[in-house]
């Protein structure tokens, strides 16, 4: 039996079963990643020393018959964004390239709780900017299914990991698609909860209105197990929404009769791949058949959502990002005259192309004069396109479209142009704006064999529904996930 | 003629507010400590930390705007004022400046030149900062976060002082209204109440303001009085000289008696302000303004007047213990101990102000208690002690908070009431004293004082002077 | 181009973001600012007038603590990542002259 051809919750079937020791589900993805690791990139820091430790300690209340959660003993993976106590966590920046956090983030201690044993810190975008995990200080991930294409981003090393076998699910994080446009590159399933559902406490903000944790996994089962073990009410994270029904695995159910999806026909026009398009029509059609009713209508204000969110995103991206001093963790320049020089070289120095580019934009909307114009008008557009999802979901249950508007792009080939790079966000952004959960799943390959995913979009706290036309997507068509192209010395 | 100038003053008063944890955190609030013992991820800016509003700081912010006359903020949130400084963790301050928590508020001071209004502008809630500590050798600074995430109230006034005086009065008054709230200690010298000084002048009789300057590191009433003194000066010399004042931040350094422009090409002043992510609105309703209001303590003037009905103490005594909330409390809670609110206010009038007088204290720094003045007075009541060494206690007490009792009988300074002990005494004094003795019999009453101070002194202060007295009477008629 | 965006600008948003650009830096953000500046003018395309600006999602209010001391003593967690650190302080350049 090859262990890493298992789902998460399969994997975690056979361990409590005894089938399968967590000590070889860890050598299992230990081995694939020493395969791997050269050629794709996945991780920042691998952590074999605590992913054994862990595995021994889980095996150790397994065996005492102590009662075990779905997915007690399975191998995990965490962006490099989130803190774990004594652990490097580096946002792929070089101003944090030996930071070791004194406590853990809500979300990874709920994910230690059920039993997951962490591997390690997958790579990123700097500080979850960027679009392909090319602007990570630690080199570029690569896509496990055509290394010469970029995995998206930012979350793209936790969605290659998962799609290259290293691990058997990951968190991400999203601010403005960063789980769900690199799933959909790596073919894998992610989802970006109601704004609220995971606790940000731990998580290294980016864009605090916007930033979201969730899960990226083989299946649609694993999404909601992995969702079910992170979600919580955590009392130190103020935005953390009380939620009554936690029990998202409830929605597995292959039934989606009397389903009313919508598909903005805004998202089907320019810019969008025809490859893409004809794929996601076809899941929609396969959804059709199953019994939910489907529409094309006019969502609207599509194209003020990238805008809108660069200038919020920016504006609260350069404020969290002043803590970044050299003063009290992270990367301090040597050789500095006073200090005002000390916080320019060590920021300057720390800080790459990208987010740099961010924090300038974001001061310059902040700064007065300029507040009203710029931060404020952008904060009435979120309004605006929060109003016309609510429109939206009086009629739709779900909203369905493309995750992005092609299938992954070539290395080197976006960071040229940002304008075009943060394009590719345009139907994942609206979301965030709006707080709302997304989902991508695979729905098949382009001609090149590069997966395409679909999107869904809930209304709020709907995130059951999604589950469940997802699900009910991937039984009519059988699917798992996209297997990888062979990579490494294995090949 | 000279021109005559006008000084208008308005004050940015912040004010650490009574709660035992920060603003966002769980951290003590407790002063001194050694560096960075009070620390966490939230006050430390540690990447992913987020903060959580103490409910204590919102009734707290409540109470102090109901009671300076503020109207409350119904919706009210954070917002992120944006500025690099190293006892700044995050490098931004949670702070309040589109909606704040109280706004449009009034207090009323009393000067020599009568009563008037002095308009609050707004009041917000915000984190303090941590503490730098400079060295004088090796060009560096120190930052230790005890401080940082303590919470504040900053209240701003309008400009409507013109004296130093005045900007005292105002200052005495907002200290005791906080006090009174339980709010604050108002502890100048530790940092717990702080004023910035706005200051501007013009020509007496125009209605246009002059340009202000801020004044910043005000330590003491003194400091402010000197500042104001010296920043009026400097700007009419510059008006006089027909040059322009630069509007600026200034650091008033009360040892040069001078004030230093602060502005470098570093500090742009511009602090970007944006509605925090991380905080979601606080919204008051009625009921919970009414609960807070229900749940005010005792203000002055309310206690001045039941003073006068339970107490029975003269009015001028009420005013000055009830000046300070910690003097008030003194006396209410040794008043109820021994039953005696007179004496208690007079030991408090007398004694203990003597002594603050020479310690240079403020009613806040008095540490003894209650409980041993109270047992005090009634040892001095019960004759156990007499009163030039209940006075001696007192200052034992007042130092190091002794339990008088134990003090007393372990010092051997109880009055001694043994008629055999003080017989022989007396009986050595008469046989020293033959010519006194004489003279008394001759007719000399007053050779009886020599007599009992002779006894006194010979007891050691600690007999009863009234029983020395009777016993001497009897033994001379003997 | 409707954005024009000055060297004095730049130099100014550098002050505010403590970032020390190049010359060649310099003209890239420049040029980037203006472009995305020129994007996000098209938001006045949009009638905002009545609307609220919205900065949370969904209308949570009143998330409070109790005033409760929780934490002990965490100096050492505190500063175990200081780039320097002297008399458990964190140590910088001097502040004031």
């Amino acid at each position: 039996m090859d262990i890493l051809k298992l789902t998460a919750l399969e994997l975690g079937e056979k361990i409590r079963k005894k089938e399968i020791a967590v000590r070889e589900a860890v050598d299992a993805v230990l081995a694939r990643a020493e395969a791997a690791e050269p050629v794709i990139n996945s991780y920042v820091t691998i952590d074999r020393e605590g992913a054994y430790r862990q595995a021994a300690e889980i095996q150790k209340k397994i065996d005492s018959g102590e009662p075990a959660g779905p997915l007690a003993g399975v191998p995990a993976a965490v962006k490099d964004n989130m803190c774990i106590r004594g652990q490097l966590t580096t946002c792929s920046s070089r101003i944090l390239s030996n930071f070791k956090p004194a406590y853990t983030a809500e979300a990874v201690e709920n994910l230690r709780k059920a039993g997951a044993v962490i591997i390690g810190k997958t790579n990123m975008d700097e500080f979850a900017m960027g679009s392909t995990t090319e602007t990570s200080y630690y080199g570029p991930t690569k896509n496990p299914h055509n290394t010469a294409h970029v995995p998206g981003g930012s979350s793209g090393g936790s969605c290659a990991a998962v799609a290259a076998e290293e691990c058997f699910l990951a968190l991400g994080s999203d601010t403005g698609g960063s789980i769900r446009q690199p799933s959909s590159f790596c073919g894998v399933v992610g989802l970006k909860p109601t704004y609220g559902t995971v606790s940000r406490y731990g998580l290294i903000a980016y864009g605090s209105s916007l930033d979201q944790i969730g899960p990226i996994t083989k299946d649609v089962a694993d999404c909601a197990a992995l969702l079910e073990a992170v979600a919580s009410h955590d009392t130190k994270d103020s935005t953390s929404i009380p939620r009554e029904d936690y029990r998202f695995t409830e929605a597995l159910a292959d039934d989606v009769k009397g389903l009313r999806i919508g598909i903005p026909r805004d998202y089907m026009g320019e810019g969008l791949d025809g490859e893409v398009k004809e794929a996601v029509l076809r899941a929609a059609e396969v959804l059709e058949e199953r019994g939910a009713s489907v529409e094309m209508f006019d969502l609207g204000l599509v194209k003020y959502a990238i805008p809108a969110y660069y200038t919020i995103a920016a504006a609260e991206a350069s404020s969290n990002l002043e803590r970044f001093d050299g003063v009290k963790y992270g990367y301090r320049a040597s050789g500095y005259d006073g200090l005002h020089d000390m916080y320019k070289k060590t920021r300057s120095e720390g800080f790459g192309a990208e987010v740099k580019r961010r924090i300038m934009l974001g001061s310059f909307v902040l700064s007065s004069g300029y507040y009203d114009a710029y931060y404020l008008k952008a904060l009435r557009v979120k309004a605006l396109i929060k109003q016309s999802f609510d429109r939206a979901f009086e009629k739709y249950d779900v909203i369905l479209g493309p995750a992005a508007p092609t299938t992954a792009p070539e290395l080197g080939s976006s960071l040229s142009d940002p304008i075009k790079m943060y394009l590719g966000d345009i139907y994942t952004i609206s979301v965030n704006l709006a707080g709302l959960p997304g989902m991508s799943v695979p729905v098949g390959r382009d001609s090149r064999n590069l997966p395409v995913g679909m999107q869904l979009i809930g209304n709020v706290f709907q995130e059951k529904t999604l589950i469940r036309a997802a699900y009910t997507y991937e039984c009519a068509t059988q699917k798992q996930f996209e297997t990888p192209a062979q990579i490494g010395k294995e090949a | 003629m000279a021109k005559q100038y006008e000084t208008v003053i308005g004050l940015e008063v912040h004010i650490e507010l009574a709660t035992k944890t920060k603003i966002f955190c769980g951290c003590s609030t407790e002063f001194g400590g050694a560096p960075n013992t009070h620390t966490c991820p939230v006050c430390t800016g540690m990447p992913g930390a987020l903060p959580v509003l103490n409910r204590q700081v919102v009734e707290y912010a409540m109470a102090i705007g109901l009671a300076t006359n503020c109207r409350i903020t119904q919706v009210c949130k954070f917002d992120r004022k944006n500025y690099f400084y190293p006892d700044n963790p995050q490098n931004y301050q949670i702070s309040q400046l589109y909606l704040p928590i109280a706004r449009d508020g009034w207090v009323e001071i009393e000067t020599g030149a009568g009563r008037k209004k002095v308009r609050i502008h707004e009041m917000h809630m915000e984190e303090d900062a941590g503490k730098l500590v400079h060295d004088e050798w090796d060009d560096t600074s120190l930052v230790d976060y005890n401080r940082s995430g303590v919470p504040l109230v900053e209240i701003v006034s309008e400009p409507d002082m013109r004296s130093a005086e005045e900007v005292i009065a105002y200052l005495e008054k907002l200290r005791m209204i906080v006090q009174y709230l339980g709010a604050s200690d108002c502890k100048l010298q530790e940092g717990s109440m702080r004023a910035d000084v706005n200051l501007s002048v013009r020509e007496a009789g125009s209605g246009k303001l002059g340009t202000r300057t801020e004044m910043k590191n005000l330590n003491s009433f003194k400091a402010i009085a000197r500042a104001i003194e010296g920043e009026r000066e400097r700007q009419i010399e510059l008006l006089e000289a027909g040059k322009e004042v630069v509007q600026e931040t200034r650091r008033w350094d009360d040892n040069k008696e001078h004030s230093y422009a602060m502005r470098s090409k570093e500090d742009a002043q511009d602090y970007r302000y944006f509605p925090e992510p991380d905080l979601v609105p606080i919204v008051i309703s009625d009921e919970w303004i009414a609960e807070v209001k229900a749940r005010q303590p005792e203000l002055r003037t309310e206690k001045l007047e039941r003073y006068k009905r339970e107490f029975d103490i003269p009015r001028y005594d009420a005013e000055i213990i009830t000046e300070s909330k910690r003097m008030a409390d003194i006396f209410e809670e040794t008043a109820a101990l021994c039953g005696k609110p007179k004496k208690a206010a007079n030991w408090l009038m007398v004694e203990t102000m003597r002594l603050m007088k020479e310690h240079d204290m403020e009613p806040e720094d008095l540490t003894f208690s209650p409980a041993n003045l109270a047992k005090l007075i009634e040892l001095a009541d019960a004759g156990t002690v007499n009163s030039s060494v209940a006075k001696k206690v007192f200052e034992k007490i007042f130092t190091d908070d002794v339990e008088p009792e134990a003090y007393v009988k372990e010092q051997g300074l109880g009055m001694v009431n043994d008629e055999d002990a003080l017989r022989g005494v007396i009986e050595k004094v008469l046989a020293d004293n033959p010519k006194a003795v004489e003279d008394y019999r001759g007719g000399k009453e007053k050779a009886m004082g020599a007599l009992v101070g002779q006894t006194m002194r010979a007891m050691k202060g600690k007999a009863d002077p009234g029983m020395v007295n009777a016993m001497l009477k009897k033994m001379l008629q003997d | 181009m409707a954005n024009k965006i000055s060297d004095e600008t730049i130099e100014y948003v550098g002050i505010l973001a403590k970032l020390e650009l190049t010359d060649e830096e310099k003209e890239a953000a420049k040029s980037d600012m203006e472009k995305m500046l020129d994007y996000i003018d098209t938001l006045n395309e949009l009638d905002t007038s009545g609307i609220e600006p919205m900065s949370h999602v969904f209308p949570v209010n009143n998330v409070f603590r109790e005033d409760v001391v929780t934490n002990g003593d965490n100096r050492e967690d505190t500063l175990a990542n200081a780039p320097l650190c002297k008399e458990d302080s964190f140590e910088v350049p001097r502040t004031i002259g």
